[in-house]
């Protein structure tokens, strides 16, 4: 088997194969070119429309949260542009929204699909951002794609204006200057559990935690642990659960006889739906344990969930950041509006990104420009009210907003199919606040 | 199988060169279909790479490995902890990513190739699973589990430190100062996407690819010619692992962070899937294959009732609602069905892939010459 090679190579083959790849090789200068041309990335300039992102999960375990978020961004942009009943810009304080689009322009937006997972979100938001133009990327329902989402805004000088992300880290370890979470977080959920769970149950517990395995479900475990050792709890044990998993009988089958009286479940999204009806089916909450009660806890709730978990949920304890039954105008403004436009109630989810969409459009008018740098120091610090939590600000220091805390309990007596979580508390933002530094992480800089 | 050379050893600087071209002008042709923005284009090159790297183990020897995933997993844990720890530049984390790869092929290759055929592809799945649980929950001080491996700025850095003043953010991947994102990131793809093409070119037509030929045509006759075929398989995969690698650790280059999802099954299969819709064992298919399977994942995902309302503002109004809803099922989140059905169409129809076709056409066209 002999392989003589012939390789000869004319001088005309040379030469063309020289013009060939010199032509390539300066390709790159010719389509670079216009990258430095705009001051910076997707600069609307004198263009009529404004482009936002929203990439939220249409697929996987997070799926009816993405759905719902995507409602709330469709109907943001209606009313920024002036169409409908203008829903929270009547009732935002201090507020330069007109409802004539932002800036004079027309707000479009493109969609994309983060499916739950890093990769694909980070994808998707490239696609938006560097094909479509977008100028500013909002949504989320997991913190592992928010976190993923928000490092890649900084890298790319876009605004991001997290969704539904309740991970300590979103603002903590991994926060940056070009993100900003409307939405609260696990170790404020923890602050605002804390006085009822002591009232309830007492203090002397055994807990034991089933723990989403992501940066949401470890800083959420970590923050009511820290809770409820503090009200003197002991905590037995904490599993790790794959997200997504399905089944959840061989996590909960250890728990009947580990002497636990109380079960924390870390989970959420589908996730809490089937463990939590896995756990009721176990016969955990008819149990006597210890002479008490068997417990659940669920530290974050939604509406969306209640809905999937049915009766299991009645009598449980948990936390939220908004819910659609609050009195107070803003919330009252936004309902209405939903309600009128898809027929039933807005989730917490669908509310802080309605929120984000709104405060985002606020603080260019504000800025009087899309410049990134100048809108996030108009972000930074700013008070404001009329958005259904009473005063908020977005802390400075950390893009996180303070504001009231929910405790909600699984609603013993439902009026309606919405009407599932009653509000046990409303616990004041006081209680809830925290030293930005606790987390650490830093922002980084302004201009990227 | 034709046991012919796929290209005449002259023709190969001809064939690199307008290769070449092709790839490097992609930026201007994909225009058009709404494919040219930089993540998409980086997305070709690399999984080009990927699928490139794999047609050398399938598409010579059809051994079927659905572990592949696995390198590139690999190569991009390996590129992120190479830009933590080390540098930022990133020619010392292909290299990283490439190696380890190669290692991890070498323990996979060995143990699975003992076996051939469907027990093969079943061990390899079976190696796949495993080393995506330890990413996933095991090994999670290394791999940082569901949330992914980031940079952070307190990273140590060890060789940038020496050289270069910490700044503000977070730096960002380089090739000696030249950022690796955008534009410079696809071009700096698109030629290791051509050297690899190059490699594999030569692999096809060196004494070595003939004898991996060999082993698939019928492995049995080697062995009783007095062949050792296993050393051979083991090379094949290794180096398709490498390729792998290289791949996994160019998606670490242009977006510095690796996730565990980069290894479940569907990824392995997903490379599968690239191979065989554009032809198994041709030097071009499992090209074009990335090229569709890319463009519909990205592309065709984003399409909305309101693109295909005006796509389709040609049709009368009393069909429109009705064209518009039922075309609405294969874009969006449909995308998956339309792939899907082409899958099956080509396999059916086209057993040998989108290069089957063309050959066919060819055909054709010069029997119609000859008439």
């Amino acid at each position: 088997m002999t392989d003589k090679k012939t390789n000869n190579w004319s001088r005309r083959q040379v030469l063309k194969a020289g013009v060939a790849s010199s032509a390539a090789i300066g390709a790159p200068m010719f389509f670079s070119r216009n990258t430095w041309a705009a001051d910076f990335r997707n600069n609307p300039g004198n263009s009529k429309n404004l482009v936002l992102g929203f990439n939220v999960p249409q697929t996987g375990a997070y799926a009816d949260e993405g759905a719902d978020e995507l409602r709330a961004f469709k109907l943001a942009v209606k009313h920024l542009n002036g169409e409908g009943d203008g829903g929270m810009l009547n009732t935002m304080k201090p507020s330069v929204l007109k409802g004539n689009g932002v800036l004079g322009k027309k707000v479009t937006f493109v969609t994309g699909d983060t499916q739950t997972k890093s990769d694909a979100a980070r994808s998707s938001a490239k696609r938006m951002i560097e094909k479509e133009g977008a100028l500013m990327i909002s949504g989320g329902s997991s913190s592992g794609v928010a976190i993923a989402v928000q490092s890649l805004a900084q890298e790319m000088g876009i605004i991001f204006m997290a969704g539904l992300t309740h991970s300590n880290d979103t603002t903590g370890k991994d926060k940056r200057r070009y993100g900003f979470r409307h939405f609260f977080n696990a170790k404020m959920s923890g602050a605002a559990l804390g006085p009822v769970l002591k009232k309830e149950m007492g203090t002397d517990r055994n807990a034991y935690h089933l723990t989403a395995d992501y940066t949401w479900g470890w800083t959420q475990e970590e923050s009511i642990k820290e809770t409820t050792e503090a009200l003197g709890w002991k905590t037995l044990k904490a599993v790790k659960t794959p997200v997504g998993a399905g089944d959840f009988s061989q996590y909960i089958t250890p728990i009947l006889n580990s002497g636990a009286d109380t079960l924390i479940l870390n989970h959420y999204g589908k996730d809490m739906i089937n463990s939590l009806t896995q756990a009721v089916q176990f016969g955990l909450r008819d149990k006597q344990v210890n002479g008490k009660q068997f417990e659940i806890i669920v530290p974050l709730y939604s509406r969306l969930m209640a809905q999937g978990a049915g009766k299991n949920l009645q009598g449980i304890l948990g936390t939220t950041n908004w819910n659609w039954a609050l009195k107070d105008a803003g919330s009252q403004a936004f309902v209405k509006s939903f309600g009128q436009e898809y027929g039933f109630p807005p989730s917490q989810a669908a509310h802080t990104c309605y929120v984000q969409t709104l405060l985002y459009a606020n603080a260019c008018e504000t800025a009087g420009t899309f410049y990134p740098p100048e809108v996030i120091k108009t972000l930074e610090g700013f008070e404001f009210d009329g958005m259904g939590n009473g005063p908020t600000e977005y802390r400075a220091e950390d893009h996180q907003c303070f504001k009231d805390v929910l405790v909600m309990r699984g609603n013993m007596k439902p009026t309606s199919q919405f009407d599932l979580l009653e509000i046990v508390q409303q616990v004041p933002r006081k209680q809830v606040e925290y030293d930005a530094k606790i987390f650490g992480g830093e922002l980084g800089p302004y201009v990227v | 199988m034709k046991n012919e050379k796929i290209l005449k050893s002259n023709n190969i600087p001809l064939y690199m060169v307008i290769f070449s071209v092709v790839v490097l002008t992609m930026p201007l042709w994909l225009e058009p279909i709404g494919a040219a923005y930089p993540d998409l284009l980086q997305k070709f090159a690399i999984f080009g790479i990927f699928a490139v790297g794999f047609n050398i183990l399938f598409g010579l020897t059809g051994y079927l490995s659905f572990g592949h995933a696995t390198f590139l997993g690999v190569g991009s844990y390996t590129a992120v902890w190479s830009f933590k720890l080390l540098t930022m530049n990133v020619l010392p984390a292909i290299i990283f990513s490439m190696v380890l790869a190669g290692i991890f092929a070498l323990l996979i290759g060995y143990i699975s190739l003992r076996r051939s055929g469907i027990y093969f592809s079943i061990l390899t799945l079976a190696f796949a699973q495993m080393s995506y649980n330890l990413a996933y929950s095991v090994l999670t001080p290394i791999t940082n589990g569901e949330t992914g491996l980031q940079l952070s700025k307190n990273d140590p850095r060890v060789v940038d430190g020496l050289f270069v003043e910490v700044g503000q953010g977070i730096p960002s991947t380089n090739l000696f100062g030249l950022e690796m994102s955008g534009y410079q990131g696809f071009y700096f793809c698109a030629v290791l996407l051509i050297i690899a093409f190059y490699i594999s070119l030569k692999i096809f037509n060196s004494p070595f690819g003939l004898n991996l030929r060999a082993i698939k045509s019928n492995q049995t006759r080697m062995s009783y010619t007095g062949y050792n075929t296993k050393p051979y398989l083991l090379a094949a995969f290794v180096i398709s692992g490498m390729f792998a690698g290289l791949a996994g650790g160019l998606l670490a280059v242009t977006d510095p962070l690796a996730g565990a999802e980069r290894m479940q099954w569907t990824a392995s299969g997903e490379v599968v899937l690239m191979t065989i819709l554009g032809g198994v064992g041709t030097l071009l298919g499992p090209l074009l294959g990335v090229g569709i399977i890319k463009y519909l994942e990205n592309i065709f995902s984003s399409i909305g009732v309101k693109e295909l309302g005006d796509f389709f503002s040609f049709v009368p109004d009393s069909m429109h609602a009705f064209v518009v809803d039922f075309s609405s099922l294969f874009v969006g989140e449909g995308w998956h069905l339309t792939l899907g059905l082409l899958f099956m169409i080509i396999v059916i129809f086209l057993p040998g892939g989108i290069m089957q076709g063309f050959d066919k056409i060819k055909n054709l066209m010069s029997k119609k010459d000859k008439e």
